[in-house]
């Protein structure tokens, strides 16, 4: 008798924990000919104000953290995901990619995570500045993360692409709600269980699964989410999601649907564009007569 | 070599019992050939020199004596690894490299810190909490800028310059090899480096973590040996580029040796730092700032805070709370985790530092050493304080690299800037006061490359080092650390 296989429940991911949707509901996903690959979890409104919380809490410790931390744990995600190198391609194909796509697909993931790991503690010293301002004063200015961000996982490219977005975001010190492909949910819920193995903090990283319709509004619409990034989407969509915002000024960045295996769709704009600049005065005193001019 | 008796602090009168570090966890050969093209090859002049632990006089290990021929053979291993495979290489799979180098070098930390303190006499607390760690991090943070240049150098060409000959000192042996060897790499060079003849240790055992990350052979090349080792890498016609940390003395004569080349030179050089207090200094801070920036890796530290400078007000009180202090110093063992200062680097330094000591005294300073017992076998130092000296005496102008402080007395913040830039060195400086304005008067007006304020001996891979004058040229550390190693069109 062949061996009855155990079945995967693919939960959701909030606050380093795996729930159910609070909701209770679930959609099936299906695989060739109509095959039930998996129930995934339907979340609710609920699910994603839940996430928020979350991530505003996780938000003052991972932005205080060093720079340098940030990028070993970052680092560590991708040496976690290099070791399931296997899961993820089958889960890829059981999601109708081919064999040949699925491997190039993970080992340009591994990559790309290795690339923004490099930029945890080198974006800064690019975009601040010191500024040689007339008064006898000492004024510079830094990058500093924005805050909560939502991320709208783009359809195409099930793991590529949302690590695309969901890295720089991080690498900078922001914390994420992340809303899954509603299509490509699995890799998504499996790349949860990598960076919950990988030293990121509880909350840092948030993803939720079930449809754009039902997730992406109450993100926009919530006035503790900082900014909103997403890859690709319709211009209604974009120019709904940009109106909502305004109530609260987030920082809206819909990028153009891109080929994620491009090293064109990785940059420091990608981390950039969530960081704020403060800029500080500090006083130099300026008494006596003694220069410099040794 | 442990020591079997407690020590007993001459200020709380506390007794601690030896806390060593074991060492059976470390893997040593007897003899270490040099690393060439991925392979350890002998070295063609058949000859060996040996590698003593100075605190206890006994020998290590046998290293190489790369000669000229040996020399040549590495670089033009550089060569061939940059032509043919380095600088063909996609940048990002050159930041995997190094990532995985700096992984390595954490996993065996440990092994690393206790092979650095027994060849270079640095108590196992510093190798363990400063010297690797930093070194480890060193790599992990230039590895992430290999696939990131054009952001160091925007809208500019660059290119790497080949082939790096690089020459390090024995004060950091494995720090300064990865401030040496990581920004050459990242920037797609190819590397020849070679440790001090005291402490090659820690640089071969790196050189065996290379070869198991799986670099590709020639990229980096470690050949051992002594000055004549350094001038053949110095003056291989080859070398694109010389980077070197020591002495000032060598530094000079490198300079002179590439006049006429078109070799780009980073100098690293010597130092007599200026540790300065402010009346208004947290002075308990400030005192242990004093002995870090002076005691540190028994005062080998090219930015040693050597010259001290306080403000006369509260001059009485702080001398006497760094006597106070420097009698609580442990001198001894450096594998015992109680030791605040280990042993002096060989003899030949040992006898450098009693040399200016003896200056000291008879130039009519003021020696204060605290009572404390030092090691029979070994070469040791006690931490020595000199006060009532002159701007114009030897010991407050030349650099000592040892556990020597000399204390100097100031009014006005104009008094106190005219004495530190007073120097031909340049490297570092270190300012103590509550008051933020006057710090950065202070940063601005100080002729150093680095000032630290209400701190001092900091180091990060993210942060600039290098000094002014004749201190050196050129930044080791963070983005501008990568431009000693591009060309820029």
């Amino acid at each position: 008798m062949t061996r009855l296989q155990v079945l995967k429940t693919y939960k959701i991911f909030i606050g380093g924990q795996f729930p159910r949707t609070e909701s209770g509901r679930y959609y099936s996903l299906k695989g060739k000919d109509d095959f039930d690959i998996a129930n995934v979890c339907l979340s609710s409104r609920k699910d994603a104000r839940n996430a928020v919380v979350a991530a505003r809490k996780a938000f003052g410790s991972w932005s205080e953290r060093s720079a340098f931390n940030r990028g070993q744990i970052v680092y560590r995600i991708a040496e976690m995901l290099e070791g399931r190198r296997s899961q993820f391609i089958e889960e890829l194909q059981l999601m109708g990619l081919t064999a040949a796509n699925a491997a190039k697909e993970v080992d340009a993931t591994v990559d790309r995570i290795v690339y923004y790991a490099g930029w945890c503690d080198k974006y800064q010293q690019i975009v601040s500045s010191v500024n040689p301002v007339a008064s006898s004063h000492f004024n510079f200015s830094v990058a500093e993360p924005t805050g909560v961000v939502g991320i709208v996982a783009p359809e195409e490219s099930p793991l590529l692409g949302l690590v695309s977005l969901l890295i720089p975001a991080i690498a900078g010190g922001n914390t994420v709600v992340l809303v899954a492909s509603e299509k490509y949910p699995l890799s998504a819920v499996t790349l949860a269980e990598v960076i919950h193995s990988s030293d990121v903090p509880g909350g840092v990283i948030n993803i939720i699964t079930g449809t754009a319709d039902e997730l992406v509004s109450p993100l926009v619409s919530h006035l503790d989410v900082n900014a909103m990034t997403s890859a690709g989407l319709s211009k209604e969509m974009a120019s709904a999601m940009q109106v909502q915002a305004a109530d609260n000024v987030k920082r809206v960045f819909n990028y153009p649907a891109m080929d994620w295996s491009k090293a064109s769709s990785q940059g420091l704009s990608m981390i950039e564009d969530l960081q704020e600049i403060k800029t500080t005065w500090h006083p130099i005193e300026n008494i006596g007569g003694a220069t410099s001019s040794y | 070599m442990a020591k079997k008796t407690t020590k007993k602090s001459n200020e709380t009168g506390w007794e601690y019992a030896p806390s060593l570090e074991s060492i059976g966890h470390i893997d040593l050969k007897e003899s270490y050939d040099l690393f060439i093209d991925g392979k350890w090859v002998k070295p063609s002049s058949g000859k060996y020199f040996e590698t003593i632990n100075p605190a206890n006089e006994k020998v290590l290990a046998k290293v190489a004596h790369a000669n000229e021929e040996d020399v040549d053979r590495a670089v033009k291993a550089a060569r061939k690894a940059y032509d043919t495979v380095w600088s063909k290489m996609p940048a990002s799979e050159r930041a995997k490299y190094i990532f995985r180098i700096a992984r390595l070098m954490q996993e065996r930390a440990r092994e690393l810190s206790v092979i650095e303190t027994l060849d270079a006499g640095k108590s196992i607390r510093e190798s363990r909490d400063i010297d690797v760690p930093l070194a480890c991090n060193h790599f992990f943070y230039y590895a992430g800028w290999a696939d990131k240049l054009e952001y160091a150098f925007p809208i500019r060409d660059f290119e790497p310059l080949g082939v790096a000959g690089q020459i390090i000192p024995w004060n950091f042996p494995l720090l300064m090899a990865a401030w040496k060897i990581a920004p050459a790499l990242a920037a797609g060079n190819t590397v020849v480096l070679k440790p001090a003849e005291t402490t090659p240790l820690t640089a071969l055992k790196l050189a065996e973590i290379i070869e198991l990350s799986g670099l590709p052979p020639g990229v980096v090349n470690i050949v051992t040996g002594f000055g004549d080792t350094g001038a053949a890498i110095v003056e291989h016609p080859e070398v694109n580029k010389v980077a070197f940390t020591g002495s000032t003395a060598v530094g000079k004569h490198i300079q002179r040796a590439v006049a006429g080349t078109d070799k780009k030179v980073t100098l690293e050089l010597g130092g007599k730092s200026s540790n300065i207090i402010f009346e208004d200094a947290p002075i308990d801070q400030a005192v242990e700032g004093i002995v870090n920036g002076i005691f540190f890796n028994q005062g080998h530290v090219c930015c040693a805070g050597s010259r001290l400078f306080v403000q006369e007000s509260v001059a009485d009180l702080v001398v006497r709370k760094l006597k106070q202090r420097m009698d609580s110093l442990y001198v001894g063992d450096p594998l015992d985790k109680n030791t605040d200062i280990g042993a002096i680097n060989s003899k030949e330094q040992l006898e450098v530092i009693n040399k200016y000591i003896k200056i000291g005294i008879e130039e009519g300073a003021e020696m204060y050493q605290p009572n404390c017992e030092i090691p029979s076998k070994g070469y040791f130092c006690k931490p020595t304080l000199f006060s009532n000296v002159a701007q114009s005496n030897v010991i407050a102008q030349e650099e000592i690299f040892g556990p020597v402080l000399t204390i100097q007395t100031f009014r006005t913040v104009d008094e106190v800037i005219q004495k530190a830039n007073n120097s031909p060195y340049g490297l570092a400086a270190g300012v103590w006061t509550d008051k933020g304005s006057r710090i950065f008067n202070l940063t601005s007006k100080l002729r150093a490359g680095v000032v630290w304020a209400n701190t001092y001996n900091k180091f990060d891979p993210a942060s600039p080092f290098g000094g002014y004058k004749e201190s050196g040229f050129g930044r080791e550390g963070g983005l501008h650390g990568l431009r000693a190693y591009v060309k820029l069109k």
